[in-house]
């Protein structure tokens, strides 16, 4: 582990380790040293977690909110109209649909509704418990719902060097941007590149492992089991392509393609639940576009179409595991 | 704070340009030259046109569904308005808006929203955006009483407080949520008495008298640009026609014949304005002169509106994005 001292001391162009976490941090401290527009705002942000960022920017830039999800984010909404870059932290994504009127029907709608005359460059932020005996209301991960909104950007990204990218280029982008943070990931460490000016374009996949066999396609936090997955596959002499479409709209669909056209084979992972999610669509997408390409029926894991259960026991098999992963590649061999 | 010669003429202007923009719009509706809802400010014009008049240029405002007269009351060009109402490219907002999404932004208005109470925070956040930036401009949020109801209402009421906000929450208060009437559906119909719960001040005036509007605003805005906060105006108002254009139930009455005609007849703002100008000496002549200069301002917009031509198909999704991906 590196000190805080040494984070902001590494010279540009070098890599640091840092969790994902630490990651997001540092993204909004150098969007926010960039530009004096970016404010942030949210229940408890001055305290938990990111009490860096109030110390550096101090009470004009890092705002508490009160437990007001409606109003505070159409409160950032229409300062984003108005001349500010504000960063809207909402904590548990449970908590966006209090927030969902104001990003759907004021945030996607208001610039093609008045013609182009304003714009809403706004970062929301949340993140997704998929694990931990958070009970059903306080384990949502909504994005697909959000996904079927027209005017919305969603990013999902599953490194630390891709949230910083990716949470940079949301927040210097010009319309509203929905960030899905896997908090089974804020742990995971990696490389991320210290360049203040390194960004990640939204709507870009990565290849997170190459592969000639059958491409797995993982969303959020299930890109942890998939690896695990993945590692057992090519010990059996199984070779998997996994891609992160890190996007969840506009999706990289080109990516898949160009996996699948190698491969044949395709399964994709996610904890969302099963009814419309990013399995549907890339599915349906594929069978459109892609059908010629596959050798195999596509085979989607995600959470059934049931509420996450509080009980360790009936959450431990809720969502796709690395055995599950593993088996869904082999019934395609 | 009273207004000066000019400013009255031009209350009796803008109040003039709203009634007569809307008669001419409703004939366009009936000729089906106007798609979809048709929301009349007729009968309100005093409480939107004293408000906006308080406001310097470069003050910012957000309205309601009832939306027409509110860029007319900060003095939007009417052609580009009435060319949106018939969904034309040469509209306001490009035929995307319509109706109800009236926003100009070049008068600053930011938004007109069709989700009762929507626009509340987004008004609040442009106040709040102003008071970061460090710029002494203000923000007039129009809602309806109905909107009172809502809990962006609440929620926006108290984050302006608590912040010494420079927002001005002027409630267009007609008495009506479409049919549902403040009686039957606040348990404190004294919409003013709710400022006290956020630590504001609030206050309740004659929505038909324009003068009372300007200088209940006037006050207000020139508190919030001393940095000393937010401020609740009711103003209570009538709305002459239906909710929206053709919404009224056979055998359904939730207003008389009589509560109607007696508005009309007695608390026309327009009539009653122009009964105090005339009073104050104001010459017969000079508002002749102003509604003959109206009368032909929406002649012209509607000539404009009707040459305008239709958005082509291919265009559909424009505006949609700042930075397309």
């Amino acid at each position: 582990m590196h000190t805080d001292a040494q984070k902001h001391a590494a010279p540009h162009g070098t890599d640091i380790q840092m969790t994902y976490v630490e990651a997001i941090v540092q993204a909004q401290i150098e969007e926010m040293d960039r530009d004096e527009r970016v404010i942030l705002m949210g229940e408890d942000v001055s305290i938990y977690g990111r009490g860096k960022l109030f110390e550096r920017f101090g009470k004009r830039r890092v705002w508490n909110m009160p437990i007001s999800e409606g109003g505070f984010t159409g409160l950032a909404i229409g300062a984003a109209i108005s001349g500010l870059r504000p960063i809207v932290d909402l904590s548990t994504a449970s908590f966006v649909y209090l927030a969902s009127d104001q990003i759907i029907n004021q945030a996607s709608k208001l610039r093609f509704m008045t013609g182009g005359q304003i714009d809403i460059p706004i970062v929301f932020r949340c993140f997704m418990y998929s694990a931990g005996s958070m009970a059903a209301q306080h384990a949502d991960r909504p994005y697909p719902l959000f996904m079927n909104v027209p005017g919305l950007k969603i990013i999902s990204p599953t490194s630390a060097a891709d949230i910083k990218g990716l949470m940079k280029s949301a927040i210097r982008d010009g319309d509203p941007v929905l960030v899905f943070e896997d908090a089974r990931l804020w742990s995971l460490e990696g490389d991320v590149p210290t360049d203040p000016d390194r960004v990640i374009p939204i709507g870009k996949a990565d290849v997170k492992r190459e592969g000639r066999d059958v491409t797995l396609v993982a969303i959020a936090g299930a890109i942890r089991p998939t690896i695990e997955a993945v590692d057992a596959l090519t010990e059996e002499g199984v070779s998997v392509e996994v891609i992160d479409p890190r996007t969840l709209k506009p999706l990289d669909h080109e990516a898949v393609k160009m996996s699948v056209a190698k491969t044949g084979r395709l399964v994709i992972v996610e904890n969302g639940h099963r009814v419309c999610n990013v399995g549907s669509e890339i599915a349906a997408v594929m069978a459109e576009e892609a059908f010629d390409l596959l050798r195999r029926p596509i085979l989607r894991l995600s959470a059934p179409d049931i509420h996450v259960p509080f009980s360790p026991a009936l959450e431990k098999g809720f969502f796709p595991t690395k055995d599950d992963i593993a088996a869904a590649v082999r019934r395609l061999l | 704070m009273q207004m000066n010669g000019d400013q009255q003429l031009e209350a009796y202007r803008r109040m003039l340009r709203i009634r007569r923009f809307e008669e001419e719009a409703m004939r366009q509706f009936s000729r089906n030259k106007i798609p979809g809802f048709f929301h009349s400010s007729v009968g309100q014009e005093a409480a939107i046109v004293g408000a906006c008049l308080a406001l310097r240029d470069d003050d910012a405002m957000t309205g309601t569904h009832r939306s027409h007269g509110h860029p007319i009351g900060k003095g939007a060009r009417l052609d580009a308005l009435m060319a949106e109402l018939m969904g034309k490219q040469g509209g306001i907002c490009k035929g995307r808006g319509g109706s109800m999404h009236f926003a100009d932004n070049s008068v600053g208005i930011i938004s007109e929203s069709g989700i009762v109470g929507g626009g509340i925070p987004l008004a609040t956040g442009c106040a709040f955006s102003a008071s970061v930036r460090g710029v002494d401009q203000v923000t007039l949020c129009f809602f309806g009483d109905g909107a009172v109801n809502e809990g962006t209402f609440h929620e926006s009421l108290n984050m302006a407080s608590l912040w010494k906000l420079p927002a001005i929450y002027l409630c267009e208060n007609n008495g009506y949520a479409i049919v549902t009437s403040v009686e039957q559906s606040h348990a404190q119909p004294d919409i003013a008495l709710r400022a006290a719960g956020y630590g504001m001040p609030g206050v309740t005036i004659d929505g038909q008298d324009v003068t009372a509007v300007f200088e209940a605003t006037a006050q207000a805005v020139a508190r919030a640009r001393a940095g000393e906060g937010p401020i609740l105006i009711v103003a209570n108002t009538y709305r002459f026609d239906e909710h929206n254009y053709g919404l009224l139930v056979p055998g359904q009455p939730y207003r008389s014949v009589a509560e109607i005609e007696a508005h009309k007849r007695d608390r026309d703002p327009i009539l009653l304005y122009r009964a105090v100008l005339l009073e104050e000496g104001v010459s017969e002549k000079t508002l002749r002169e102003i509604e003959e200069e109206v009368t032909e301002h929406i002649k012209k917009a509607v000539k404009f509106a009707l040459n305008s031509p239709m958005p082509e198909t291919e265009t559909f999704s424009d505006y949609m994005f700042n930075t397309p991906i």
